[in-house]
């Protein structure tokens, strides 16, 4: 997936009606007409909404007779959240390092921290 | 150290920013410490397996820094300026060498939680959302999850 049909699905996902119908999905296909009952808007403004996340391809619409049920592309939201928790779990693996930095500080340096804390600006180390 | 330490991550949807949260069993002076020190910086700053090398380092406000990489007989080189360097907080700048034209502004929050434990917050400000998904999407790969117990977890916390 390209880094534009992210920025996409990020902003499609923006909007809480939207990650709403996307939550609702997730539970089963449904029609437009069962996703916009819960919902105090227009058929016209829920389709709007699809329409919108039809684009960021989170969701599909079969083509045929109505109702028509809406579908969730599941793949498209694996993907970003791979790329997210590929991030975080590079963040993770970097703070555990610091993990073990720091239980050698809190042995070795602990008279440090009153000077470190102490002093208004920053420490040249 | 504990399971209590857990890094959150959190993409915002309507700015082109990443923010990452994580709790320590240090003081804020200690963390303050491991980000500013140089030597103690290029201990942890990683990725696994790197040897870092620190070219250049000026922590103080208007300061500047740059640190050399060494990955699987690659070389990458990062260079920024530290913006304002706080006990609680550090600003500054990031720009990845190889992409010279791209810069973001990272900001570091140090919480102190009492009984000698932290919370570092960052912030990472990219230039344009492109900018921000290229670089979520760079790196190493991962196998793919469970879609959707991820999506349920996403959705439920809000991180979409």
């Amino acid at each position: 997936m390209a880094a534009d049909t992210l920025t996409r699905v990020f902003s499609a996902l923006a909007d809480p009606t939207r990650r709403d119908i996307v939550a609702r999905l997730a539970e089963g296909d449904a029609t437009v007409g069962q996703l916009a009952e819960p919902y105090r808007m227009t058929l016209q403004a829920v389709y709007k909404h699809l329409r919108v996340l039809e684009d960021a391809g989170l969701v599909s619409r079969p083509q045929g007779p109505q109702p028509r049920p809406v579908r969730l592309e599941t793949e498209t939201l694996t993907q970003m959240e791979t790329w997210l928790e590929r991030y975080r779990r590079r963040a993770e693996q970097r703070y555990r390092r610091l993990d073990a930095l720091l239980a050698t500080m809190s042995h070795t340096d602990d008279k440090d921290d009153d000077d470190v804390n102490s002093q208004p600006d920053g420490n040249r180390g | 150290m504990s399971t209590a330490n857990q890094t959150e991550i959190e993409a915002d949807p309507k700015l082109p920013i990443i923010r990452i949260t994580r709790e320590f069993a240090a003081t804020p002076g200690q963390l303050f410490r491991a980000h500013t020190d140089p030597a103690l910086f290029a201990q942890w700053v990683g990725p696994d397996g790197a040897d870092t090398r620190i070219e250049h380092w000026d922590a103080r406000t208007g300061g500047s820094w740059r640190y050399t990489t060494r990955l699987g007989g690659t070389e990458y080189a990062f260079r920024g300026c530290f913006h304002e360097v706080r006990q609680d907080r550090i600003v500054q700048t990031f720009t990845y060498e190889g992409e010279p034209d791209g810069v973001s502004l990272q900001t570091l929050w140090l919480e102190d939680l009492g009984d000698g434990r932290s919370r570092l917050r960052s912030q990472s400000l990219v230039d344009s959302f492109e900018g921000r998904d290229a670089w979520l999407a760079s790196g190493m790969e991962t196998g793919v999850n469970d879609g959707y117990a991820a999506l349920q977890r996403m959705v439920d916390d809000g991180t979409v």
